[in-house]
């Protein structure tokens, strides 16, 4: 089942009572704050749930798969997600 | 960056108290790892998708004794990051 962001406001709301309004608020400023730091190169550490970190990605030569064209892709940066032991362990249970 | 910094951030930036972003902070994590456990998958627009995928049961070897182990099959959650992060990070 596929959960969107509404989703996940409204459950929130609902379990501390807070009006969805600042919720919404909140929830989209934790996403903010996740982005940002990624994008400045520094990495989110939330306890118990997981990290977001930033891995560089050396250049490579990649080929156009329906030309077989040579391609050149430059070093980058590229954001990613860390799950916990302990939400490994919960999605296993 | 922490969680308190995090809520630190938000508090100072909305008027809202720091216990009642603290709140909403925790219910955000706790709301997406129980929704994972059971099967939900979160779309988040512009940040990403939590989902839960399915690993194959494989053997394994102990590194250290060479001794092959039988590793079961297993769910792992993953979190694929939008396009728009993407580019966010990679034009930093």
């Amino acid at each position: 089942m596929v959960m969107t962001k509404a989703d996940l406001v409204e459950e929130i709301a609902k379990d501390t009572g807070l009006s969805k309004k600042d919720t919404s608020v909140i929830v989209n400023l934790i996403i903010d704050n996740v982005c940002k730091a990624l994008a400045e190169g520094d990495k989110v550490e939330l306890r118990g749930f997981g990290s977001f970190k930033v891995k560089s990605r050396n250049p490579r030569k990649a080929r156009n798969p329906r030309t077989g064209a040579s391609v050149d892709v430059p070093a980058k940066l590229v954001p990613y997600f860390k799950a916990s032991n302990e939400l490994k362990q919960k999605v296993n249970g | 960056m922490t969680k308190a910094e995090i809520v630190e951030n938000i508090s100072s930036r909305t008027g809202l108290t720091k216990k009642e972003v603290a709140e909403v902070v925790d219910q955000f994590l706790h709301c997406i790892s129980k929704g994972l456990a059971e099967g939900k998958h979160y779309e988040i627009r512009g940040f990403g998708t939590f989902k839960v995928k399915d690993r194959k049961a494989r053997m394994a070897r102990n590194p250290r004794t060479g001794e092959p182990v039988p590793v079961p099959d297993r769910k792992v959650p993953v979190f694929k990051v939008s396009r728009e992060l993407k580019e966010l990070v990679a034009q930093s």
